[in-house]
């Protein structure tokens, strides 16, 4: 039953793998190979706005590994995002060079006009490739590590812990709106050029960044599912469900959040990445803290503590948004927070859990079905394997038991 | 008193919350592979002894060492678990999303770090151990069973079990039979007889039928400091505890 169960879940990461991988070599095959006049054409923008999407899906299967899995609810994960966004954002700026409005080689438009003499310090570097690559990992990583420090040591968790979240990502936010930062203030970095010298204009461009957005979530996804399988991942629920006893087991729960939390941060900037060259612009209103708060419906609508809920979310939602705001703008934000509420009351383990559960039931209906004209006794099992198996929809992808407080 | 060869001793040690002395000038010796039944009315103290002996509470004064030599007032939590002190909580504490080998899985002995964690195979010699523990605390048949579908007295006893893979030398087990019918009463005072061999323990109870079928020497606590010291009979013998247990 159980190993029956654990296939079921390796079946599904892995329908979810080989998809993306797919998506990544079909999707530009059907936009650069296919005539425009064709059934199968996928037009340049539907490749950029799919692109997107899977960023956002990255985000949030990376929020899904801390809320999902180690129950830290982090409402800041929009500035890991936006802060990968950033590294790269500079590194598109100045593959530029002299190519700007006002034509100089070394700074970018923006410092020319805020009267910069020479090129701040924190942007050396970033015009070689590797470096900028680098950086999306390490900016949000450092980031995380030493704000994940001090939050798991002085053992700051529930509601507190995502008030801080969200408050580090509003003090970005801010810090990130004021020009003299040196990271282009209100307006942003944006007029990129190329990329590892292509046009980013160009529909080959696009293409490759979608395919790259596909492959890095199918990567992702499977070393999430890695990481939650391993003794680690187990540990990690655990903390979730109930922290004092990994403590007095020997435990520290505070490095095992820790991991999980940079890992996650990680991710996060690597989506941002990811994100920016497709939508040729990164500005402070990236680490608005409504935006974190969006990641989180998405995964909650999909299935927190599922390796495909997020995934799923995030593309619906997104879709759902591009389509909402194209036919009914004004009700774009009612419809968002209508569908949170009814999510949270109708789904509390969103599409996935659901879906989790109805087919665990049906199984167990026709299992005791099938018992019944066996001819065994019709009325005494039936109930119970009922509720046995409707109590466990997906064994590791559990989130049914509520964490309980020890003690 | 000579600290040598004892598991655990308390000197002396206080503290308070908010000015409410839970912990009064304690003092407990326990010596080596030594069993021992603390009993005592609500708010004596004994869960906060506890804390002060696991590291999640610091005593305000007095002394706590461990094994004759470790002042456990300088560790935290996990240190301290890591040295050999394992503690059973009140209310039963297992991993209800895993299943009973998982929930054993993470309590055996091992390296407590992340990587090994992330990239642990799981070696004969464990799935010996886990098997040897299924089989003590009964729970064979119930290895792939989510903790949260256990009954009550099953999940007490694989709190024990976890308890037991982490091969401690010393258990602190509070309230181990509390909610129990008393088949399952019996089945856990033998278990823990049997576990009293090769450990120490200290079990914190109310049931008295439970505390004379341990048959161990008896502390009584009252308002945080020790009334009485002795067998089960000369405690509840004694005046004062009659006293307080009865309200007199």
């Amino acid at each position: 039953m159980i190993t029956q169960r654990f296939f079921a879940a390796d079946r599904r990461i892995g329908v979810t793998i080989v998809a993306l991988l797919a998506a990544a070599i079909v999707v530009p095959l059907l936009d650069l190979a296919v005539s425009p006049q064709s059934a199968f054409y996928i037009p340049p923008y539907i490749v950029a706005l799919v692109g997107k999407y899977l960023c956002y899906a990255l985000l949030a299967l990376a929020l899904d590994l801390v809320w999902g899995y180690c129950g830290i609810l982090s409402l800041g994960h929009g500035a890991f995002f936006a802060l990968g966004g950033y590294a790269m954002g500079m590194y598109l700026m100045r593959q530029i060079g002299s190519r700007g409005v006002y034509g100089n080689p070394i700074l970018p438009d923006f410092m020319v006009f805020l009267n910069y003499k020479e090129l701040p310090w924190f942007w050396y570097g970033f015009d070689h490739f590797w470096f900028a690559a680098l950086m999306v990992l390490a900016v949000p990583g450092l980031l995380a590590f030493v704000f994940g420090w001090f939050a798991f040591r002085s053992r700051v968790t529930g509601v507190y812990l995502s008030i801080i979240t969200q408050a580090m990502t509003y003090a970005l936010l801010l810090a990130f709106f004021r020009n003299d930062m040196g990271f282009g203030g209100n307006n942003g970095l944006t007029d990129f050029k190329d990329i590892l010298g292509f046009s980013v204009q160009a529909d080959a461009t696009r293409s490759a960044l979608f395919a790259a957005s596909a492959v890095t979530l199918a990567l992702a996804v499977f070393v999430t599912a890695a990481i939650v399988r391993s003794k680690y991942g187990k540990l990690l629920m655990a903390v979730r469900d109930a922290e004092s006893r990994t403590r007095f087991l020997g435990w520290r729960a505070e490095n095992v959040k820790l991991f999980a939390f940079t890992v996650s941060a990680i991710m996060a900037g690597i989506a941002g990445a990811l994100y920016v060259p497709q939508v040729g612009i990164i500005n402070p209103g990236e680490f608005d803290p409504a935006n974190s708060i969006e990641v989180v419906i998405w995964t909650a609508v999909g299935g927190r503590g599922t390796i495909v809920g997020p995934i799923i979310g995030a593309l619906l939602v997104n879709a759902g948004k591009s389509w909402f705001t194209g036919v009914l703008p004004e009700f774009w934000l009612f419809a968002l927070g209508g569908l949170f509420v009814a999510v949270t009351l109708l789904l509390p383990k969103g599409i996935v859990g659901m879906w989790d559960s109805w087919r665990g039931r049906a199984k167990a209906l026709r299992a005791a079905s099938l018992a019944a004209e066996a001819g065994n006794d019709p009325q005494a099992p039936e109930p119970k394997i009922v509720r046995s198996a409707a109590r466990t929809p997906g064994a590791w992808s559990a989130t049914g038991p509520e964490p309980q407080p020890a003690e | 008193m000579s600290k040598s060869n004892t598991i655990l001793y308390l000197d002396g040690v206080s503290v308070s919350f908010d000015g409410f002395r839970a912990i009064n000038n304690l003092s407990l010796v326990l010596d080596k592979g030594e069993m021992r039944a603390i009993i005592g009315p609500n708010g004596a103290g004994k869960t906060t002894m506890m804390d002060i002996v696991t590291g999640k509470t610091r005593p305000d004064e007095g002394e706590v060492f461990f094994d004759g030599q470790v002042d456990l007032t300088r560790h935290d939590e996990a240190e301290i678990a890591m040295m050999g002190i394992g503690r059973k909580f009140q209310k039963p504490t297992v991993f209800e999303s895993h299943s009973v080998e998982d929930n054993l899985m993470l309590a055996l002995k091992g390296p407590r770090s992340i990587f090994p964690a992330l990239f642990h195979r799981r070696s004969a010699a464990e799935a010996r151990r886990i098997d040897d523990i299924l089989g003590i605390t009964r729970l064979g048949d119930k290895r792939d069973e989510l903790a949260a579908n256990l009954s009550h007295g099953q999940k007490q006893w694989l709190e024990i079990g976890m308890l037991l893979a982490q091969d401690p030398k010393l258990l602190l087990v509070d309230e181990p039979v509390a909610g129990m019918t008393d088949a399952e009463t019996e089945e856990t005072a033998r278990l823990l007889k049997d576990i009293a061999r090769d450990h120490s323990v200290v079990v914190v109870e109310h049931d008295m039928h439970f505390v004379r079928e341990l048959g161990v020497k008896v502390t009584c606590l009252h308002e945080g400091s020790v009334l009485s010291e002795g067998t089960l009979d000369f405690v509840s013998a004694d005046e004062r505890v009659v006293e307080v247990y009865l309200g007199r």
